[in-house]
C-alpha cells in the first residue's frame, strides 16, 4: 500500500511544475523513437509467428466434418485482436520498454543526473517520466494495431504454406461476423497497458536507491510488475467491458 | 552569503546532523570538511533542498529556504549551481549541450547569446575544444570542469561543489581546486565545497567548518586549522604522516 501511494504521488507530480511545451515536444518525439520505432521488429517477429501458430493449432484441433475451415480464420482473427495483439505485445514491451525504461531511471538517480535536475529547479519526475508516458500512450496502440494486423497475415501464411485453408475461404472467415467493438476493445487495452507498463516501469527506476545491482533489480521489477499489471488489468477489462 | 541555523535531520531513528548552525561567505571558498559518514554530504543536500531538515532553518541572504513556497524556492534553485562528485553529466548529450542546458530550459536568451554563453564557459574551463564529446568520451577530470562550466552557465550566486577532488590524481585536484577559487573570486560568489582533501583544505579552504559525528564542533581558516587543539581535528588531519612531518 505504502509503494502504491509513493506510486500515485509520483504520478500527481508529474502534472505540477511542468516546463515549456516545446520541451515536452522534442522530448516525446524523442522517446516515440525509443518505444515505437525500436520495438518494431521485435513485435513484428512476434505477432506473425504466434498469429502463424494459432492458425496451424487451431486447424489441428479443428478436425471434423461438421465445422467448416473457414471457422479457423475466423478464431485467427478473434484471437488476433482481442487476445494476441493487445496483450502479448504489451508483456512483450513489458520486457523491452520496461526494462529500458527503469534502467535509464535508475541509472540517472545513481549517478545523481536526477539531483541535479531538481538542483537547477527543473521537476526532474514531469521531465523525465511525462515524455516516456506520453510517448507510450501514442506509439503502443499503433504497435498493437501492426501486430494484430502482422498477426492475420502469420495466419494466413501459414494456413496457405501448409495446405490448411485456400485464400477465399481464409478471406471468408476473416470478414464473417465481424465485431468492430473488437477493435476499439484491443485499442482500450492497449492504451491502458501502454499506461501501466511506462509508469511502473518509471516509478521503479525513478525510486531506484544503491548502486549498479540494484538498477539491474530495478529493471528486473520494472517487468515483473508490469507484467502483472498488464494481465490483471487484461482480466479486469474483459470483465468490464465484454460482459 | 549563505547561512543554516539549528539544522537537525534525523535517517530512520539515527540522528545525522544534530543543530548545525553555519555562515557561508560570499566571495570566499567556503569548505566543509570531515570524515566519512559525519554528515557533510546530508549538510550540503539540505542546503540545496535536496533533502528537507527536520528542524531548523537555509537562509539565502535572508531568503529562508526552507519555509519558501514553490515558486520563491525556484527563484532561489535557479541561482545556485552544483558541481557533483561524478559530474551527473547528461550521459545522452554532449558536453556542449550539458552546457547549454540549463540555458534551453530556464532563460530566455536567444540562440546566439546562449551559444555565445556556452562557448565562454567552456573557454573559461579550458575545454572549448571538448564541446562536441560525448561523456563517455572524456576523463573524470574534464567531466568535473564541464560540471563546473554548467554549474557557472546562469551566472549563479551560489556555488556548490561535492568532492569535487574525488576520483582525481593530484595535479588534475589541484587543478580543479584553483578554477573553484578563480570563479568564487571572479564573480564574487558564494561557494561551499564540501572535501576531505588535505590539499584543497590548505590551498583553498578560506573558512572552515568541520563536521564530526553530525555537529559542527570547529570553524576557521586554512591559516589557524593546523594550530587546532581541538582532539578530533587534530586526529583527522594528522591521520597522515605526511601531514605530520609537515606541522613538526
Amino acid at each position: 500500500m505504502k509503494s502504491f501511494g509513493k506510486y500515485m504521488i509520483l504520478m500527481s507530480t508529474l502534472f505540477v511544475r511542468r516546463e515549456k511545451f516545446s520541451v515536452y515536444w522534442k522530448l516525446t518525439i524523442d522517446e516515440c523513437i525509443l518505444i515505437g520505432t525500436d520495438s518494431i521488429l521485435i513485435v513484428a517477429i512476434v505477432s506473425s509467428f504466434i498469429g502463424a501458430v494459432t492458425c496451424i493449432q487451431t486447424a489441428a484441433n479443428l478436425v471434423s466434418p461438421l465445422v467448416p475451415i473457414y471457422v479457423v480464420a475466423s478464431v485467427v482473427r478473434e484471437m488476433s485482436i482481442l487476445e494476441l495483439a493487445p496483450t502479448f505485445t504489451c508483456v512483450v514491451l513489458a520486457g523491452k520498454v520496461g526494462s529500458s525504461i527503469a534502467g535509464q531511471l535508475g541509472t540517472m538517480r545513481i549517478t545523481e543526473q536526477v539531483d541535479a535536475l531538481e538542483v537547477m529547479g527543473i521537476n526532474s519526475a514531469s521531465y523525465l517520466i511525462l515524455p516516456k508516458i506520453l510517448a507510450s500512450l501514442i506509439t503502443i496502440p499503433m504497435l498493437v494495431t501492426f501486430a494484430g494486423l502482422l498477426a492475420i497475415l502469420g495466419g494466413y501464411t501459414a494456413g496457405i504454406l501448409g495446405n490448411i485453408i485456400s485464400t477465399q475461404d481464409f478471406i471468408y472467415g476473416v470478414q464473417i461476423d465481424f465485431n468492430e467493438f473488437n477493435v476499439t476493445f484491443a485499442l482500450i487495452k492497449a492504451f491502458v497497458f501502454a499506461f501501466l507498463i511506462s509508469s511502473i516501469s518509471a516509478f521503479e527506476g525513478y525510486f531506484t536507491k544503491g548502486g549498479a545491482l540494484e538498477v539491474g533489480q530495478s529493471s528486473t521489477s520494472a517487468v515483473v510488475k508490469s507484467c502483472i499489471a498488464v494481465l490483471v488489468a487484461d482480466l479486469s477489462l474483459a470483465q468490464l467491458l465484454l460482459n | 552569503m549563505i547561512e543554516c541555523k539549528n539544522i537537525n535531520k534525523t535517517f530512520n531513528g539515527k540522528q545525522i546532523l544534530m543543530d548545525v548552525s553555519a555562515s557561508f561567505e560570499q566571495g570566499k571558498t567556503n569548505l566543509i570538511i570531515g570524515a566519512s559518514g559525519t554528515g557533510k554530504s546530508v549538510l550540503l543536500k539540505t542546503l540545496v533542498g535536496l533533502v528537507h531538515p527536520d528542524s531548523g532553518s537555509v537562509l539565502y541572504d535572508g531568503r529562508d529556504f526552507t519555509l519558501a513556497d514553490k515558486e520563491e524556492k525556484q527563484v532561489i534553485r535557479r541561482e545556485i549551481g552544483m558541481l557533483f562528485q561524478g559530474g551527473a553529466l547528461f550521459d545522452s548529450k554532449t558536453v556542449e549541450e550539458n552546457v547549454l542546458f540549463p540555458l534551453d530550459m530556464l532563460s530566455e536568451m536567444s540562440k546566439s547569446e546562449k551559444e555565445d554563453r556556452v562557448q565562454f564557459c567552456l573557454q573559461r574551463v579550458g575545454l572549448d575544444h571538448a564541446a562536441k564529446l560525448m561523456p563517455s568520451e572524456i576523463s573524470g577530470g574534464m567531466a568535473k570542469r564541464v560540471g563546473i562550466a554548467r554549474a557557472i552557465v546562469m551566472n549563479s550566486k551560489y556555488l556548490y561543489c561535492d568532492e569535487p577532488n574525488s576520483g582525481l590524481d593530484p595535479q588534475t585536484s589541484i587543478r580543479i581546486d584553483n578554477l573553484i577559487q578563480e570563479i568564487t573570486h571572479e564573480y564574487n560568489i558564494t561557494t561551499v565545497v564540501v572535501t576531505h582533501d588535505m590539499n584543497s583544505m590548505l590551498e583553498i579552504g578560506e573558512n572552515i567548518i568541520f563536521m564530526f559525528k553530525g555537529q559542527k564542533i570547529w570553524e576557521g581558516t586554512k591559516d589557524n586549522i593546523l594550530g587546532t587543539d581541538v582532539k578530533d581535528l587534530q586526529n583527522f588531519i594528522f591521520a597522515s604522516k605526511l601531514i605530520r612531518d609537515m606541522k613538526n
